[in-house]
């Protein structure tokens, strides 16, 4: 099965399951849960369905595209279900037959594995499951996002889609993966993956990152001034990247690191905060609707 | 009568680590409470896998046992008006136990007579009291950490996705998070299917039928032979390291052991880290030849059975291939590290914002370790050895490797230490400093790295009381109480002559420089209270009798050494099983006198002008041979030599509180006798505080 198979046939399932589906969200971002569909829609009592793959930036795993396995941007596909339903855990076991992996040829597992976020002010329990021996999920029940309780509680479930292919296909770099009858991962992603590494590593402006990083979170506070979430949730996204850049690049030491972290957590708590609030002020609308069926 | 009880809760993957402990704590509170509420049984059977924790009990009474309890009222005095007649207070005390007041009868207590009532109620049955009862059991179970899920309020280890609950053949009904018991099990996750349990005898057949092997010796069993037939058939080593087996009998259900290989040109790569990639990262067990060579094989554990094995050992020998390349690569990487530069990168890294960098805590360590070096007398070239461990103890925090696998510190450091040029002795010192690493581990072998280490867990103990970061009941961020016990256990195995006193001091000397927060009195207050407690572990762990324990620390412990000596001196000695016990009791009763009329004293002059009775110049005499043979046995760290110097005093005492009047009129005679006794007890005290031994 080919990657772009893999992403239409998560697509098809998650929908069958009465998960909407949307695109990618078009601010950089490290994970698929900083996508305002996870992060904003995990909070409060609204009901919840959500899959999408989500394109993600991790400056400082940037390897030029020569490393097999490391990547400045890889794809995750989220789950986002909330409340987290009863057979989860099925539905998900599901999903891997649908990709071509039958449990009675492998062997899956789930190891505990916690998973927190300090910028996000969020965690969860949960773990990473295990194929073969390979992590290819990390599955999390959410317990606290941007410092609010989660209540219903959202489940996430985030394929590691590189991974998983890397598996199905049998291959050992990632570039040679296929993307489509012909057009390999590598023609698709190696030239950025070079580009993206060099700037990030060699030529990036540090003094105008650091700059960036001061102007997004001041533009952030504006916004939440307002009570305008979602703005000012992309400018928190686009804190975090500056940071991750600066980070990259080695230009934050480790004393200053704690400080950029303490920043981006603030202004995701806030936002947190401040969308509950709005939510609540429109009566919390999914809330209304009743159990909301996509399907 | 008597039926069989049957509890299974059925779980999402519990975390590996916390499964025996939940399995052993529903086994204790179901048998507590089948105690509290008075039904009788004939034994309990807890089972468990990650996915359940069931609890059987057997032969269980079908109703609790009929009680009479007597309850006392209130005195005679009081029951009875003066016509003899039931007060009204009495009359109060029969309703409220729910008695006739004819049948209250009188007994004496401690010579007062009461009134008293015969309360009986009659036991109820089983199967009212389990419906109710064993919802309570199953949300009394505690664990490290609960989760919330979907729209429950309910706080567990993890999701509850099943309940059987079964009384000889009938269901009991109750519900927790919307999950209704029943008598159907789930079998395998992949291999099985659901399962009707139809009698609670028959629960670990019925799930042995569905591939999952509940009993947990069972499984280990079976884990362990397939190990032991792969390493018959291929002679191989299998290193089975304990907790890696603990957490792998709680990743499976049906365990079947596989194998697999990666390419022999890994083995360039230092053993150390191939066996952490396969142990920690992936949980193999890693394999060895007769000679103790590692193979380039690994051994796993799959969940499931043995179909399509080679697809899963392919698939796991892919991981590892990955992961090892990864580390190959970082080993390159870390060729080109020179210790120098790595030394500089140090100054950057923050160890602390409030104890400064790294770099600045190696300049302590190595001032630490030097003086400790000075005060024990090292030779010149252990001298340098210890000051160039002490530079260099840390560089190898910088390379690859060690960011990549952390708990390779200090064994990348040896090698590459090694490989730049390094002494031998200090290769092996830098990997050494770190020791014990855990709680079963052995303190560094070499004098070099004992001291090294001493100076840096003593650095790290001392910058966190200083800024208030004490270890409280669970909260021990820093694993400052780990860290303490392992200066202790390096203390004794090298039988360093160096007392904590002392070590508190060099190291505050050194930490001094930054201004302290707090005051140092208190600082060594509170690090001379925790290395107590962290001694008293250690006394616990050599099983030492707690009065011996109390009675050692009760005299202070500022001598590690000598404490834990004294402590199995003063335990051989009052041992109750060789006799000795009844010999040393009137020893321990000559000491204790001798110290409650001690505190008497104002003075140790002694004058034997003024001795009025023989007794007293005998035991003034005894005193001063004992004394000296006292301090000689104590500096050579004979603690029996000198516990029996101190026991000679025993008959001299004793005759000379039958012959004298302590407590004289004449009050120069009173000074003078007060102050023998006080010599006496100066040198008991230093031993143990007798007073606390048991009788």
């Amino acid at each position: 099965m080919n990657f772009q198979q893999m992403t239409l046939t998560l697509q098809q399932f998650w929908a069958e399951q009465n998960c909407i589906v949307v695109q990618p969200y078009d601010t950089e971002k490290g994970a698929g849960t900083m996508n305002p569909m996870t992060f904003l829609r995990a909070i409060g009592p609204e009901p919840w369905n959500v899959a999408y793959v989500e394109p993600s930036r991790r400056p400082a795993d940037g390897r030029y595209g020569e490393n097999p396995n490391r990547l400045y941007q890889h794809h995750q596909f989220q789950v986002i279900m909330k409340p987290s339903p009863d057979n989860i855990q099925e539905l998900y076991l599901e999903s891997l037959k649908k990709l071509g992996l039958d449990p009675l040829d492998h062997d899956i597992r789930f190891v505990e594995d916690n998973w927190e976020s300090p910028t996000l002010g969020a965690w969860g329990l949960g773990w990473e499951v295990w194929l073969d021996g390979m992590e290819i999920t990390q599955f999390t029940y959410f317990q606290q996002v941007g410092g609010i309780d989660c209540q219903p509680v959202a489940v996430e479930i985030t394929y590691g889609m590189e991974r998983l292919a890397s598996y199905i296909q049998d291959k050992e770099n990632v570039f040679d993966l296929e993307w489509v009858n012909g057009v390999s991962y590598g023609d698709v992603f190696k030239q950025p993956e070079y580009e993206h590494s060099k700037y990030t590593f060699e030529v990036s402006d540090t003094a105008m990152l650091f700059q960036l990083f001061s102007t997004y979170e001041g533009e952030a506070k504006r916004a939440m001034d307002v009570n305008l979430v979602f703005p000012a949730y992309d400018y928190v996204l686009k804190c975090s990247h500056a940071f991750n850049l600066l980070d990259a690049r080695g230009a934050i030491s480790v004393t200053e690191r704690t400080g950029y972290i303490a920043r981006v957590r603030n202004l995701a708590r806030q936002v947190a905060a401040t969308y509950l609030q709005e939510r609540e002020r429109l009566e919390f609308p999914l809330l209304k609707k009743g159990a909301v069926n996509h399907g | 009568m008597v039926k069989d009880l049957l509890l299974e809760i059925g779980l999402e993957e519990v975390p590996a680590r916390f499964v025996r402990a939940a399995m052993e704590q529903l086994k204790e509170k179901t048998e507590k409470w089948l105690t509290d509420s008075r039904l009788a049984y004939e034994q309990v059977k807890a089972y468990s896998t990650p996915r359940r924790l069931t609890v059987l009990v057997r032969g269980l009474a079908d109703k609790q046992a009929d009680v009479s309890e007597e309850v006392k009222g209130p005195s005679r005095k009081i029951a009875y008006d003066e016509n003899g007649a039931l007060s009204k207070p009495a009359l109060g005390f029969a309703r409220s136990q729910g008695v006739d007041p004819d049948t209250l009868f009188i007994r004496e207590v401690a010579n007062v007579e009461y009134v008293f009532a015969v309360k009986s109620s009659l036991g109820v049955e089983t199967s009212s009291l389990l419906p109710a009862a064993l919802p309570a059991l199953v949300t009394s179970l505690s664990f490290p950490k609960n989760m919330r899920w979907g729209n429950y309020e309910l706080k567990y280890v993890r999701p509850i996705r099943w309940l059987l609950a079964l009384h000889g053949n009938e269901v009991v009904p109750f519900e927790i998070t919307g999950v209704k018991t029943s008598n159907i099990t789930r079998g395998h996750r992949f291999l099985g299917t659901e399962t009707v349990v139809d009698e609670p005898a028959s629960y670990v057949d019925k799930l042995l039928a569905q591939h999952v092997i509940v009993d947990v010796d069972k499984r280990r069993e079976t884990i362990l032979a397939g190990i032991k037939s792969l390493s018959e058939e291929r002679g191989w080593n299998i290193a089975v390291k304990e907790d890696l087996l603990e957490e792998v009998l709680f990743l499976v259900e049906t365990p079947t052991v596989l194998t697999g290989s990666f390419d022999p040109s890994f083995l360039d790569i230092p053993q150390e880290v191939l066996i952490t990639s396969m142990r920690e990262h992936q949980r193999y067990f890693p394999v060895f030849d007769g000679e103790g060579r590692l193979l380039p094989h690994f051994v796993t554990v799959r969940n499931g059975d043995s179909r399509s094995l080679e697809v899963v050992s392919r698939g796991n020998e892919k991981v590892l291939r990955a992961r090892l390349s990864d580390a190959k690569f970082f080993y390159a990487e870390d060729e080109k590290l020179v210790i120098g530069n790595a030394l500089a990168k140090l100054e950057n890294i923050v160890y602390h914002e409030e104890l400064g960098s790294v770099a600045d805590k190696v300049r302590r360590v190595r001032a630490v370790a030097d003086r400790i070096a000075k005060h024990l007398r090292l030779e010149t070239t252990e001298l340098e050895d210890v000051s160039r461990t002490a530079d260099i103890c840390k560089f190898d925090l910088v390379s690859q490797m060690v960011y990549e696998f952390p708990e390779l510190q200090g064994i990348m450091g040896e090698d590459y230490a090694r490989k730049a040029g390094e002494r031998e002795a200090v290769a092996k010192a830098i990997n050494e400093h770190y020791s014990p690493r855990n709680a079963g581990d052995r303190p560094a072998a070499s004098l070099v790295g004992a001291i090294v280490g001493i100076a840096d867990k003593l650095d790290t103990i001392v910058g966190c009381f200083s800024i208030g970061i004490i270890p409280t009941g669970s909260q021990d961020p820093y694993a400052l109480r780990r860290q303490a016990a392992g200066i202790v256990n390096t203390l004794l195995v090298h039988e360093m002559e160096i007392t904590l006193a002392e070590l508190f001091q060099l190291a505050l000397d050194v930490h001094a420089g930054r201004g302290f927060k707090r005051e140092a009195y208190d600082i060594v207050n509170d690090m001379q209270e925790f290395f107590s407690l962290r001694i008293k572990n250690v006394l616990s762990d050599q099983s030492i009798r707690y009065d011996v324990v109390d009675a050692v620390l009760g005299a202070g412990v500022k001598d590690v050494r000598r404490a834990v000596l004294r402590a199995h001196a003063l335990q051989a000695a009052t041992d109750s099983e060789s006799g000795s016990k009844a010999e040393f009791r009137p020893a321990v009763e000559a000491f204790n006198r001798v110290c409650n009329l001690a505190a008497k004293a104002d003075s140790k002059q002694v004058d034997a002008n003024l001795f009025a009775d023989e007794a007293e110049r005998s035991l003034y005499e005894a005193w001063q041979q004992a004394h000296g043979q006292f301090l000689d046995a104590v500096t050579q760290a004979d603690m029996a030599g000198a516990l029996s110097s101190l026991s000679s005093l025993s008959g001299p005492v004793s005759t000379f509180f039958e012959a004298v009047m302590i407590m004289a009129e004449d009050e120069a005679l009173r000074r003078n006798r007060l102050a023998i006794l006080s010599l006496v007890a100066d040198d008991v005290k230093q031993f143990a505080d007798f007073s606390k031994l048991s009788g």
